[in-house]
């Protein structure tokens, strides 16, 4: 019998040698990423994370994570991990503060590959943890190849 | 790379307990190490993996970035002034090679 090579076979063979090539993190690896980082059940609240809803370039999204402490020597913010689960790697950044930062805000610029969820933890001084995540749409991906 | 630069927006004083705002970029293209150049040859990863700020000498802020950050990576962040002093920049990359910048601080 002869194999036949129809536009259905031959179609799914491209798809998977596409899935193959782009190996993207999923949403488990940002999370095992952030969890590599702050160790604990991080819960809801506190941490703000600032992007827009759409957007056209992915080389340059700017970003605005906070979370709400008073940046006391008795509580603050020690560290804000921040992921995406669809770049080829999904850490996106670590920063870590002291009272000194005076509030817990970043801003900055990432690249974004596709549309997917930027996720960031907050580690407070006592050692729990906060966290917050937000969806962006994005047109041109980022991450060049 | 000689056109690697720090900049710096630090406002020159500040009330005494105030919480200001400082903006930092570096002109640093963030090679991730998964860009191919014209000849199709992946272009290895050169990035400014960190950031480290102190005022007077007392940490502020420490950045890690990963490749994913954008190029001429931008940070603004926030710094509690209670006296007057020097804010100390330090970028590193991944060859160790490393920049700095300060910006003094009055107390008004």
């Amino acid at each position: 019998m002869v194999s036949r090579l129809t536009r259905r076979t031959a179609l799914m063979a491209l798809a998977g040698a596409m899935v193959a090539r782009h190996a993207f993190a999923t949403t488990d690896q940002a999370k095992d990423w952030l969890a590599s980082h702050a160790k604990g059940a991080p819960k809801d609240g506190k941490v703000t994370v600032k992007a827009p809803e759409i957007a056209e370039n992915g080389n340059a999204v700017p970003l605005t994570v906070s979370v709400d402490s008073e940046m006391s020597e008795k509580s603050y913010v020690k560290a804000i991990y921040i992921a995406a689960d669809g770049n080829p790697n999904p850490g996106l950044a670590v920063f870590e503060f002291t009272p000194q930062s005076g509030k817990a805000e970043v801003s900055l610029r990432v690249r974004l590959q596709q549309t997917e969820k930027i996720i960031a933890v907050a580690e407070m001084n006592d050692g729990t943890l906060y966290t917050a995540s937000r969806e962006v749409k994005v047109t041109i991906g980022g991450c060049g190849g | 790379m000689d056109d690697i630069k720090p900049r710096l927006r630090v406002p020159p004083s500040a009330k005494k307990g105030e919480v200001i705002e400082v903006k930092t970029l570096i002109t640093h293209p963030m090679e991730t190490g998964l860009r191919k150049d014209a000849d199709g040859k992946l272009v290895p990863r050169l990035i400014v993996n960190s950031l480290a700020v102190t005022y007077n000498g007392k940490a502020v802020l420490n950045a890690r970035l990963e490749p994913a950050v954008s190029a001429n990576p931008y940070l603004a962040f926030f710094l509690k002034v209670d006296e007057p002093g020097t804010l100390k920049f330090t970028w590193t990359d991944d060859n160790k090679q490393s920049w700095s910048a300060e910006s003094k601080i009055e107390v008004a």
